[in-house]
């Protein structure tokens, strides 16, 4: 097994780890974690491509850096909307049926 | 722009244009309105005679607008398209005039007129189109346009008649739509040519063409009544009396049996449909439907209910004198698109007249009305005796073609259709007459209103009386120049040509 | 005059100006209501003037910076990309206008930045010609539409704009998994060069799939729909119009793209399972639209149903099949826009969006009825609209390719439209006494509705212009009909 592909089977163990996770879970910290959980996984895949030959590839350096920023902000936003939920419902779950 | 190409759509404006600014009006402008409407009809009429005298004498008349790839928005004014925009444009004028007397002091009187002159717009657009997607889009904008004013008084009763309305139309829009795209992706054009532009595809399409020529007729039978397709028909007479009028005598049921003599005459073309075994099965569902009509006209005793039926029957003429593959029948056909319209908006005048004036809605309680209306049971008469075919009135005319075109073709089974008919539009007209004329009036009428000297109000009179002066005129004077019966033979002339 | 047209970057004017203003808007509130609408206005002249010069040069490929691939940044226009902005622009003026009157000032002071903020990343979206910028700016578009979402007050729209934030995560997540691979098998993530190098393997296979998916949930589509219904409602009107409207388009657009470009050419039963969910979510959220009680949610319903006209044009795959899903996706984001714009009249007005009691209302407001109605006939496709133009061509497509059964289901989900539709319209027939208590629409929000539903049905009249425009630069490769 190349060093490459060590990296890129973990990383789409830990997005399909964080994929079931953020389908199974109620708690909406656990799902916003599980996001996470399933970015980082494509980010180290990415990284693990940026070494598939001797030279370095810049490109999904790049591509990694300016996603982490969007995981972020992503993020930031999903625990505000998380704390504004629990604020008027008193609940960290969302309601069961999607219909009214 | 030419004048030759931008007068169809000058008759065409000259309906949208006061509808769109109607809608802006508040109730209470009154006079505003009345002369908006009378302008636009009047405007229209003269239009269309100038359009009757080029055509006549060969000019062309056709606007163009690009609409889809490869199809345009056609207006052509031809022979046949004249036949049916004179019949609108002249019935217009008269059911304003009636409409406006009719519905005064009523609410939302804006909205109706806006309406109406948008139905109007859309039936003229209807004749005038120079393709089957134009008629297409007129054809629904007709739909849409007709809904407000079913349901303009806003009843259950009338929701619910607008509703089937919706069901049936948009359906057979539906199907319409359908089967004139296909028959495009066959041929690559839809222009209305006279003799039609079908015969050159190959034989193997034929099978496929029978289909389309059932979706279209499916489709365009939907607002011509045919069994079964007529049950919106009935239903819809809940409209106000103008409404009912113009629905029956010219925009929705006319545009069916239209569009069928256009699909029949300038799509298939009547030799290539003959040839393809199409125009027999049309033939006997027109001929079931003119017998079904009447024998439910027979037993109906709310007098709009009886017209309907009485309308569901005579419509089927138009289509039996298409279907029977010969020029004399053609002509007792074609004739009879313009012969039922004056007669049948007569009568539709006279029984809004009579519910008007006395309240009176059943035919039981129309005992004597004869003597409270002479003028109104007059126009009644004569239109219903023209109905029935009594010479020289117009239906007797249509009627006299048909038989005459039908032993011609050698189809003399469709002379025993006309007579059983001819007997049951006497079995249920002439009771009408003999009650109202004979019987004895009652007491007191269940909702008199009173006019002074005159039996009613005068706008609601004088177009019954037109309309029947003229189902007498143009049956009298059939042979004269320019009467419909010489401007349908200009019309088959063209469609029979080798 | 021209030289002037020519020298400028319209390109990046249409990304940056939103963006600008986006954040003008946020450092100076007090002023966002004028910053807004210049910027709208300034949008709107770029796009006409990039629309210029792509019909003037046909297509245009901009390296931003001038550093190009792989590292820089791409923009490419052509008729498709450029088709997409136009709508943009159409509807974003329009709910500029309406925004306008339909927020108090706490809740225009977040508004304005977010919905300019949007605005550039949908612009930025049509005009990216690499893999990885689509995914920057879906994400992008993603968390500025949750923020709108949730701009409503109370627990429910929150709950649906939460929902909705982790329905988007997941699909740029999924789409981003799918760019991570395909850079795997080929080495770049440019549109064109990927068009070029990939070949279909079992990883492109993967990778192609983890993206449609990803797409098809932020697309809404049958099954992938469920949380669209409640997100739409819940929000503002004119974030409603603008989400359905716009935002579900993004990804389609990008599903349509990398269909077009990218997909191996042996995708016969991808494109038929597409088509088969598109006519699932056409019957289905008819059926459910008709069965629901609430305005909004109808509306939002009818959104998962005219959502699948679009993918009924996979399984066609002819031209006339684009152009139609195409004219299709221009006519419902301006219908549809016009439509939410007008229940956000009448959820002002009455205080309610309840159908049953429609009738008291509707009667008051002739104008948003009217809007409504016009709206509707595009939607049900009957002439002259844009929706039935849109029919037409793919009615046609559904002929010439012998494939009829989708033109059933064509036919039917228009007569299913037809249904609610004068459902609701029937009530501006009813007789109704006044209404207790009512509160004034200010004029530019019946107006800016009804122009936006006017121009829906002018684009069944004037059908010409927009599908030569498509074609520039031939999105949908050569040839003719079928």
């Amino acid at each position: 097994m190349t060093f490459f592909l060590f990296f890129a089977l973990v990383g789409i163990g830990l997005f399909t780890l964080g994929l079931y996770a953020v389908i199974v879970h109620p708690h909406l910290l656990r799902k916003i974690l599980a996001v996470n959980v399933m970015g980082s996984g494509v980010f180290l895949l990415l990284v693990a491509l940026a070494k598939r030959s001797d030279s370095v590839d810049p490109v999904p350096h790049a591509m990694v850096i300016t996603g982490i920023v969007v995981a972020i902000s992503a993020t930031a936003l999903a625990v505000i909307l998380m704390l504004r939920v629990k604020g008027e419902t008193g609940r960290v779950k969302l309601p069961e049926t999607p219909q009214e | 722009m030419s004048w030759n190409s931008a007068l169809p759509l000058l008759v065409l404006a000259s309906s949208l244009f006061p509808g769109g600014v109607i809608f802006f009006l508040s109730e209470e402008r009154v006079v505003t309105r009345t002369v908006l409407n009378l302008a636009g009809a009047t405007l229209k009429l003269l239009l269309v005679g100038v359009m009757i005298w080029g055509v006549f004498h060969g000019e062309p008349y056709e606007s163009r607008l690009p609409l889809l790839p490869g199809l345009d928005l056609v207006l052509r004014a031809d022979a046949l398209s004249l036949l049916f925009v004179t019949l609108s444009a002249v019935l217009w004028l008269a059911t304003t005039v009636y409409a406006i007397g009719y519905l005064e002091g009523s609410p939302n009187r804006s909205r109706f007129f806006g309406f109406f002159s948008l139905c109007v717009t859309a039936t003229i657009g209807v004749a005038l189109s120079g393709n089957l997607l134009t008629f297409l889009l007129f054809y629904e904008l007709l739909t849409l346009t007709t809904y407000p004013l079913i349901v303009h008084r806003e009843t259950e009763v009338a929701r619910r008649a607008g509703r089937i309305y919706l069901t049936y139309t948009l359906a057979g829009g539906a199907l319409l739509m359908v089967g004139t795209l296909w028959l495009y992706t066959l041929s690559g054009t839809l222009a209305f040519t006279a003799q039609g532009f079908l015969s050159t595809l190959a034989s193997s399409e034929q099978s496929t063409l029978i289909m389309i020529f059932v979706l279209l007729m499916m489709g365009l039978g939907v607002k011509a009544a045919l069994i079964p397709l007529h049950g919106w028909l009935p239903q819809a007479m809940v409209a106000p009396a103008p409404v009912s009028a113009l629905l029956h005598a010219v925009a929705v049921v006319k545009a069916g049996a239209f569009g069928i003599i256009r699909v029949v005459y300038d799509v298939y073309g009547i030799q290539f449909a003959a040839t393809l075994g199409v125009t027999l099965p049309l033939a006997v569902v027109a001929a079931v439907t003119i017998i079904y009509g009447s024998l439910r006209a027979l037993f109906q005793d709310d007098l709009k209910r009886r017209l309907a039926f009485s309308t569901v029957s005579q419509v089927a003429y138009i289509i039996l004198g298409v279907a029977i593959v010969g020029p004399i029948a053609a002509i007792g056909g074609l004739v009879h698109l313009v012969h039922q319209g004056v007669m049948k908006i007569t009568l539709f005048f006279c029984a809004g007249n009579i519910a008007e004036t006395l309240g009176i809605h059943k035919i039981s309680d129309m005992n004597g009305v004869g003597q409270r209306l002479p003028w109104t049971m007059a126009a009644f008469t004569i239109a219903a005796l023209g109905m029935i075919g009594l010479p020289p009135l117009a239906g007797f005319i249509s009627k006299w073609y048909l038989g005459l075109g039908a032993l011609e073709a050698g189809q003399g089974w469709v002379v025993i259709v006309l007579a059983c008919s001819s007997l049951l539009n006497a079995a249920y007209f002439l009771p009408i007459l003999y009650a109202a004329w004979f019987k004895p009036p009652p007491e007191r009428w269940p909702a008199e209103r009173s006019f002074g000297r005159q039996e009613t109000a005068w706008p609601l009179l004088a177009p019954p009386l037109v309309t029947a002066l003229l189902t007498v005129v143009i049956g009298l004077l059939a042979s004269a120049p320019f009467s419909p019966l010489q401007w349908v033979h200009f019309i088959t002339t063209s469609e029979y040509l080798p | 005059m021209s030289v002037l047209i020519f020298s400028i970057h319209w390109q990046v004017m249409v990304v940056l100006l939103p963006l600008a203003g986006a954040i003008a808007c946020f450092l100076w509130p007090r002023r966002g209501v004028m910053l807004a609408l210049v910027c709208a206005l300034g949008t709107t002249l770029s796009v006409a003037g990039l629309s210029w010069l792509v019909v003037v040069e046909g297509a245009q490929r901009y390296t931003v910076g001038g550093w190009g691939a792989p590292l820089g940044i791409d923009l490419y226009v052509d008729g498709l990309s450029l088709l997409m902005l136009i709508v943009t622009s159409v509807v974003g003026v329009a709910i500029s206008v309406y925004a306008n009157g339909y927020f108090e000032r706490s809740r225009a002071r977040a508004f304005w930045p977010l919905w300019l903020f949007l605005w550039g990343a949908l612009n930025a979206l049509f005009l990216s010609a690499d893999i990885f910028n689509l995914y920057i700016t879906l994400e992008l578009l993603g968390l500025a539409a949750v923020t709108l979402v949730a701009l409503a007050k109370g627990a429910q729209p929150l709950s649906s704009a939460m929902r909705y934030l982790l329905v988007t995560l997941l699909g740029s997540l999924l789409f981003l998994l799918g760019v991570a691979l395909l850079y795997h098998s080929s080495g770049s993530v440019d549109i064109a060069i990927l068009a070029e190098r990939l070949s279909a393997s079992p990883v492109v296979w993967i990778a192609l799939g983890l993206m449609v998916v990803g797409l098809l949930l932020k697309t809404a589509l049958f099954p992938l729909h469920f949380w669209l219904p409640q997100a739409h409602a819940s929000a503002p009107a004119p974030v409603s119009a603008l989400l359905s409207a716009l935002v579900v388009k993004a990804s389609f657009y990008i599903l349509i793209r990398l269909w077009l470009e990218i997909f191996p050419p042996n995708n016969f039963v991808l494109g038929q399972l597409l088509g088969l969910l598109g006519a699932a979510a056409l019957l289905w959220g008819n059926l459910q639209a008709l069965r629901q009680t609430r305005l909004k949610m109808l509306i939002a319903y009818s959104t998962v149903a005219q959502l699948g006209y679009l993918f009924l044009a996979f399984p066609l795959a002819n031209i006339i099949g684009w152009t139609g899903a195409l004219y299709m996706l221009l006519s419902h984001a301006i219908a549809k826009a016009a439509m939410f714009m007008a229940a956000g009249n009448i959820l002002r007005f009455g205080g309610h969006d309840s159908i049953a009691d429609l009738d008291r209302i509707v009667q008051r407001l002739p104008l948003t009825v009217t809007t409504f109605a016009l709206a509707g006939v595009s939607i049900m496709g009957l002439p002259p609209s844009g929706g039935f133009v849109a029919k037409w061509l793919l009615l046609e497509a559904a002929i010439r390719s012998a494939q009829w059964w989708w033109g059933v289901v064509l036919v039917l989900g228009g007569l299913l439209s037809a249904v609610w539709i004068f459902k609701v319209v029937g009530y501006a027939f009813t007789p109704s006494p006044v209404p207790h208590e009512v509160r004034a629409v200010p004029a530019s929000m019946e107006w800016s509705a009804l122009a936006l539903a006017l121009t829906a049905i002018a684009l069944g009249l004037f059908s010409s212009w927009p599908l030569a425009l498509m074609m520039v630069g031939l999105p949908f490769g050569e040839g003719g009909g079928s």
